[in-house]
């Protein structure tokens, strides 16, 4: 009864499919894609090591979020504070939105930090991953750059007198902290020309800068492989405990650890 | 056999120089578009010479009956092309075209990112150090300045920049020394890190008045008695002469540089000051060129600061 369906069946998964082979025979990307998801990661891995993919999940978050406030954001000291109180207040979700970029660059930045911690306490910056962790050091500056530049956007008392003092901070830096406070200010008072810097190195250079540097941590990622945790058999050099268990017929705790599916 | 060799007995045109004379004609000839006919003329003379020698060069070997000498050596079809070792013969170094293309490429394109990153850099680096400082600012009649009493003056630093350059100075007349007028007149922005220092006193609201002149709006507010300046961000304290007494600052606070035009108050560039020696008129002001807040102007800290950006 059922023989015939399934001929069928195949028949519209192939129409369905033909554009990804198209794609695929002209780019390999699907082929690409496929051997990042489904690569072998090492089995015992954890909780811990999805801290990369939750930060980098918080960028995408703020880069959407940043793109719509740009939609309705006017980087002008006459018109700034008005703008950013319209999207807070008339624009439907525009709180939303304007709340999941400010509350997100702190996740973001938390998560930076929960990510490296993890990296660091599992020993995962050794040989030969050294360069990702720099990379990823690049990262984090990059990100809390983000924060201050942005910080400056709402343009009302606590953003202004924040970035003088943060701006002011810089320029006591020896030698070359004088200069360094005039190119963050455009000049040697905030102004006009502040705003509007600050506005495109938070849209424009540095989440670029972020873009492109994460880009690189995953290629090294997915190179290098996954480390196991530094408790792991494996990782000490010891030889691997025997095969793994047989699976267990029948009913299975669920959430029990060590099972594993057929 | 490999396709794309061909059966090696393709009719090659022979290396000529021409086609260089030929480019820098044209080139002539859109630069001569903007500049003048001269330089259009001499142009158009470049492209027709060179370009018929081109066409000479490369036209000879049709023109001319083939000399067997001329003649490409039979190369077996099966034969790959010989390295270039054995193609130098004699004493005669070839310098591969590979390699020159290389070198062309990397040399020409380095050129053109200079051309292009150099003046860019220059727009990007350069403006925050041109045209810096704020032009003089009117902020009142003498009369407005009552004797020994700081008035809190509000004006425009830089009107072209509107109200975001509004700045706030304490101006204090202290009567004539030497039948001069003499005002102390402090910037509010302090030394430590830059926020606006406010007065220990009491300002009289009620006596605000706000003066406009010339499409620019200056408020001045009285105070009762000033008894010194504190900042709200770190809890810098200053006396009435703008001495740091407590807290974080590295020196005494800015004041600005003033004259008398027209029966009225001017005020001109800002100085820092390290310390202030007496008081009012009588007043001796350790004044240095204006720098940033925080940063160190005299003693042994000053050298973390050789250099000041123009101002």
């Amino acid at each position: 009864m059922a023989r015939r369906k399934p001929g069928r069946r195949d028949q519209l998964l192939k129409m369905a499919l033909y554009p990804l082979e198209w794609l695929e025979e002209r780019s390999g990307l699907v082929g690409g894609v496929k051997y990042f998801l489904f690569r072998k990661v090492p089995g015992d891995i954890s909780w811990g090591h999805t801290l990369g993919s939750a930060a980098l999940t918080a960028f995408i978050v703020q880069a959407v979020t940043g793109v719509i406030l740009a939609f309705y954001y006017k980087p002008d000291p006459n018109s700034a504070y008005e703008s950013i109180r319209h999207i807070t207040d008339d624009l439907t979700f525009g709180w939303l939105v304007r709340g999941m970029h400010k509350w997100g660059a702190s996740v973001f930045i938390i998560l930076l930090f929960l990510h490296m911690g993890r990296v660091f306490l599992y020993g995962a910056y050794k040989y030969p991953r050294e360069l990702n962790w720099i990379v990823g050091v690049l990262i984090l500056v990059l990100g809390m750059m983000e924060g201050f530049f942005g910080y400056l956007l709402p343009w009302d008392q606590t953003a202004y007198w924040a970035t003088v003092v943060g701006v002011n901070l810089q320029a006591t830096g020896p030698f070359v902290g004088p200069f360094l406070g005039d190119i963050l200010r455009g000049g040697s008072e905030i102004g006009p020309d502040t705003l509007a810097r600050f506005y495109s190195l938070h849209m424009l250079v540095l989440p670029g800068a972020i873009a492109g540097l994460i880009g690189l941590h995953l290629y090294l990622v997915v190179r290098l492989g996954v480390t196991s945790p530094p408790w792991s058999p494996t990782a000490a050099g010891r030889p691997q405990p025997g095969p793994p268990p047989p699976p267990r017929k029948g009913l299975v705790a669920p959430g029990a650890r060590g099972a594993r599916k057929r | 056999m490999d396709p794309h060799r061909g059966d090696e007995s393709a009719n090659h045109p022979a290396p000529t120089i021409w086609p260089v004379g030929f480019a820098v004609g044209i080139a002539c000839i859109f630069i001569g578009l903007i500049l003048g006919t001269v330089v259009l003329v001499v142009g158009a003379v470049l492209t027709a010479l060179f370009g018929f020698l081109w066409v000479r060069d490369v036209t000879s070997g049709y023109r001319a009956a083939p000399t067997p000498a001329e003649a490409p050596p039979p190369v077996p079809a099966h034969k790959a092309e010989p390295p270039l070792s054995e193609l130098a013969e004699g004493d005669v170094i070839r310098y591969p075209r590979s390699k020159f293309l290389e070198a062309v490429t990397l040399g020409l394109g380095g050129v053109i990112g200079g051309v292009v990153t150099v003046p860019v850099l220059g727009f990007t680096i350069l403006p925050p150090f041109i045209k810096q400082g704020h032009p003089d600012i009117d902020v009142g009649a003498l009369a407005d300045f009552p004797e020994n009493k700081y008035v809190i003056t509000t004006f425009l630093l830089d009107p072209k920049q509107g109200e975001v350059s509004r700045r706030t100075a304490y101006i204090r007349n202290n009567g004539l020394l030497d039948g001069q007028p003499s005002f102390t007149i402090l910037s509010n922005r302090c030394v430590h890190l830059g926020c606006p220092v406010q007065v220990n006193g009491l300002p009289l609201d009620k006596d605000k008045k706000t003066e406009i002149r010339n499409g620019l709006e200056v408020d001045r507010i009285p105070t009762a008695a000033a008894a010194g300046f504190g900042c709200p961000c770190h809890g810098g304290q200053y006396d009435k002469e703008g001495n740091r007494t407590a807290g974080p600052p590295v020196r005494a606070l800015d004041r600005y540089d003033f004259m008398i035009k027209n029966g009225r108050l001017v005020l001109r560039k800002t100085y820092s000051v390290a310390k202030v020696d007496g008081e009012g008129a009588d007043a001796r002001i350790h004044k240095y060129p204006l720098a940033g807040p925080g940063q160190h102007i005299d003693g042994i800290e000053a050298w973390l600061y050789p250099v000041q950006p123009p101002r």
